[in-house]
């Protein structure tokens, strides 16, 4: 199948965004392109101010001694960090964004399944968000993202808020997650398989399992410790007799397979990447389709290795130490099959390709350092360090994040119908991963030598770390706000893009630039498997 | 998608419900009644082996797992053994404290 | 599977009754793991304090308890009824038996109000006093107690409100015989009320 652009496509200069005008028409859209830009505003808004949150607090941390900030108000700016990056940018991201948008595209649909629950989970999301944002009108909190009691529950400060935030902000992605499930059992196209889906939407299947299962659990606890709190249960309170271990149990139980959450959607994407700059068909589908799904049940398995300093039994430390060890492997299978794929590919180092590659760099030290985490004699020393900080940046960051970038470099061209400048992307790509490894390396050697996370101030023989930190900090930093405004011009000003800048293989390089609202004029072009690619690429 | 209703085609006789509602009605008979016989540890284990025979009617009938795709009967028991995995999880820590 | 298309929209009036279906069941996963979470808890202070467990469960009334499970019960009994009539196109007898099961409903919490009020008046209330110098494990009973019920009360009365919604729908004959599937998913959350019940019944009232 030649990848010219066909008269049906030439055709059409009604695109998604042009179909409706007005402030209006956006607000009270069901169509799933649409809310997959509304979130990918919204989302990048709180990931700027997470990002800023994180340039104060390492500002303070820049030298020893309490600068600027207090400890008080630095526990402050962690927790709402911490809060705002997961909760209102990791969690939703790629499936919010990059799910709705291309989801129904990839498997020949015209939206997704539930089209006005879509929109009511973006609502979700902004309503958590300004949830969070009047939370910090009223002070903020300091307890920790984790909002462990019985310190949550004794405090004076205002907690309700914020958990009443990240309850609505769990509503949302239970409804993305419901959406994502049902449509990919009912709208597929009746030609396309289970086992012909690409490999992003066996990705989005799994997380949108986890996001059902695992998201009431936190739901659930944080109302039981506002029914505590203030209506004077007894569940988790020692001076009631309940255990503070609890609550970490079921909190857990959660935010582990919350990270999963996030990397399952970017490896699912990072699937379609790199054959299409390999051009190459991708190595051991099915493996990595059966490992998305194995990812998300053993990443269920896990969570008490966050608990292992807490005063669960010996029994539960190793238990819990031994089935994390596992969950690495159906992640290291993938990282195995994507070099296998590259391997005599034709690698073109295009800018979405770039950010992939670092990706595999990051991801891969998060993820050995996340054995030493698990590994009991180990974590005694580094649990609750900046070693375990570094580790989940590398994971979270330099994983998903990353990834993040690598989709809207990639997808940038089909959702707003321009390019941008490959060459400045690619530079911002090679900054970024100076400034990246510069902030979070030291953290790592910091936190062997003993520094404690959570920290405003620390002994002068930590100081060479965090000045590195802080100096990367910038340079990180300023790369992904450079690239933002850059992508963002460039939806205006930037040149036209063609249908299928990269030769990519699956359904969505099929459809106009933009799409049109209802994705398909006629029927998708399913003559090609997602991983077979053609001659010649349109430049 | 007019006339044709959704896979569990048939029509469920009425005398179906009433049976397994009367059934309900003995086993909640039993489960009272067995409350009054001292069974120390064993008497929580059997209130939830009653209370989940009591559940598989209302799943299997009322709620027409019996008749419809096998794919609902797979989703229920994947998403009970997730369950199972977390009580049983957690219980490595709680069952064996000091 | 047919589609209507609207042209500049993008909003696409399809019905698909399946989807709805899976819709339905997986919001009720989301239920079961709300609910599981707090036989959690249960289940681990249940092992921890075993005795003041049982000694709480005294407290309770078993006959009312036993009264609300019947009721729930043959609720159910008549959801269940209320979908094969309208599937069998017996409209009335769906109102019917509809106005039944709310009927039931209202019964439970009436019963509900009366077991709280009598706990209230012995001092069994969250944060009482009296509840205060209790055993630890009669404590985190009760804070379950009525954490759980609670909860269970609450969803027996948005599911009231959407049997009272459905029943407004039958009656216009939005839904009706060729297009049963919102009354059949309001049967399965209304099933799901009555299966919590049936797990938190012996599990407070009978354990002793």
């Amino acid at each position: 199948m030649s990848t010219a652009v066909s008269a049906a496509q030439a055709a059409p200069t009604t695109n998604y965004i042009n179909a409706k005008s007005g402030v209006w028409s956006w607000l009270s859209t069901t169509d799933h392109k649409r809310i997959g830009m509304l979130y990918l505003y919204s989302t990048l808004v709180f990931f700027v101010f997470a990002a800023l949150l994180a340039f104060l607090f390492r500002l303070e941390l820049f030298a020893p001694g309490v600068q600027y900030f207090g400890a008080d108000i630095y526990n402050r700016l962690i927790t709402l960090h911490g809060i705002s990056m997961i909760f209102l940018f990791i969690i939703p991201g790629i499936p919010a964004v990059f799910g709705n948008f291309f989801l129904p595209i990839l498997i020949g649909a015209e939206d997704v399944s539930f089209p006005r629950l879509n929109l009511l989970s973006w609502y979700c999301f902004i309503v958590g968000a300004l949830l969070a944002l009047v939370s910090v009108i009223l002070g903020g909190v300091d307890t920790g993202w984790t909002f462990y009691v019985p310190y949550s529950l004794r405090t004076e400060q205002n907690i309700f808020v914020p958990m009443l935030a990240a309850f609505v902000l769990g509503w949302s992605s239970i409804l993305t997650g419901l959406n994502f499930v049902t449509t990919v059992h009912r709208l597929r196209d009746r030609r396309m398989e289970w086992f012909k889906m690409p490999l992003f939407i066996w990705a989005l299947y799994s997380t949108g399992w986890v996001q059902l299962l695992a998201t009431p659990v936190i739901g659930i606890t944080l109302v039981m410790v506002m029914l505590e709190k203030f209506v004077g249960v007894a569940i988790f309170d020692p001076a009631r007799g309940g255990d503070p271990i609890l609550y970490e149990h079921l909190f857990w139980i959660y935010s582990h397979p919350a990270v999963y959450i996030m990397i399952l959607p970017a490896m699912g994407i990072v699937s379609e990447i790199i054959p299409t700059f390999s051009r190459k068909t991708i190595f051991g589908y099915k493996f990595i389709a059966y490992s998305s799904i194995a990812i998300a049940a053993i990443g269920s398995l896990v969570w008490a290795h966050h608990m292992f300093t807490s005063g669960m039994a010996d029994m539960a430390r190793v238990i819990f130490s031994f089935l994390t060890f596992f969950v690495a492997i159906p992640s290291a299978v993938k990282v195995f099959n994507w070099l296998a794929t590259m391997y005599r590919g034709s690698v073109k180092l295009e800018p979405p390709m770039v950010w992939t590659l670092m990706f595999i760099v990051l991801f891969t030290i998060g993820g050995l350092t996340g054995l030493y985490n698990g590994m009991l004699s180990i974590d005694i020393h580094i649990h609750d360090t900046s070693f375990v900080v570094a580790h989940f940046h590398y994971t979270m960051f330099g994983g998903t994040v990353v990834i993040f970038y690598a989709a809207l470099l990639y997808w940038w061209p089909k959702m707003t119908g321009r390019m941008y400048n490959r060459k400045l992307a690619t530079t911002l790509g090679g900054t970024f991963f100076i400034g990246f490894n510069l902030t979070y390396f030291p953290l790592f050697m910091a936190g062997i030598a003993g520094m404690p996370r959570r920290y405003a101030d620390y002994l002068p023989r930590y100081e060479i770390y965090h000045k590195l930190s802080t100096i990367g900090s910038w340079i990180m930093i300023a790369s992904l706000l450079i690239l933002l405004l850059h992508l963002f011009w460039s939806a205006k000003k930037g040149r036209k893009a063609v249908d299928n800048p990269w030769g990519g293989a699956t359904l969505e390089w099929t459809t106009a630039t933009p799409p049109v609202t209802l994705n398909f004029t006629g029927e998708p072009d399913l003559s090609r498997w997602a991983y077979e690619y053609p001659e010649e690429v349109e430049e | 998608m007019g006339m044709l209703k959704d896979k569990d085609h048939h029509i469920v006789p009425y005398s179906v419900y009433i049976n397994v509602w009367l059934a309900l009605l003995v086993l909640t008979v039993i489960t009272v009644a067995v409350s009054y016989v001292d069974m120390r540890h064993v008497a929580v284990l059997t209130a939830v082996f009653i209370a989940t025979g009591k559940s598989m009617l209302v799943l299997l009938y009322f709620m027409h797992i019996r008749f419809g795709k096998p794919m609902y009967m797979v989703m229920i028991l994947v998403v009970l053994a997730a369950y199972a995995v977390f009580i049983g999880l957690t219980f490595f820590d709680y069952g064996f404290r000091a | 599977m047919s589609q209507v298309s609207s042209a500049a929209g993008g909003h696409h009036e399809h019905h698909d009754p399946e989807a709805n279906k899976i819709g339905m069941w997986l919001f009720l996963f989301t239920e079961v793991l709300l609910f599981g979470t707090l036989f959690i808890a249960y289940a681990v202070y249940l092992n921890w304090h075993r005795w003041d467990f049982m000694a709480g469960s005294h407290e309770l009334d078993k006959l009312m308890g036993a009264t609300n499970t019947v009721i729930l019960l043959t609720s159910s009994l008549t959801m269940a009824l209320s979908i094969g009539a309208l599937e069998r196109g017996k409209k009335a007898l769906s109102l019917i038996m509809l106005s039944g099961t709310l009927l039931f409903s209202f019964a439970f919490l009436c019963v509900k109000a009366v077991e709280w009020t009598h706990k209230y008046h012995h001092g069994i209330w969250p944060d009482a006093e009296h509840l205060g110098v209790l055993p630890y494990g009669q404590q985190l009973f009760f804070g379950l107690y009525f954490t759980m019920t609670g909860l269970h009360a609450a969803h027996v009365i948005i599911g009231a409100v959407v049997i009272l919604f459905a029943m407004g729908l039958v009656a216009r004959g939005k839904v009706h015989q060729g297009r049963v599937d919102f009354l059949e998913n309001t049967g399965l959350y209304w099933h799901l009320v009555d299966l919590v019940w049936i797990f938190l019944f012996p599990l407070f009232y009978l354990i002793h």
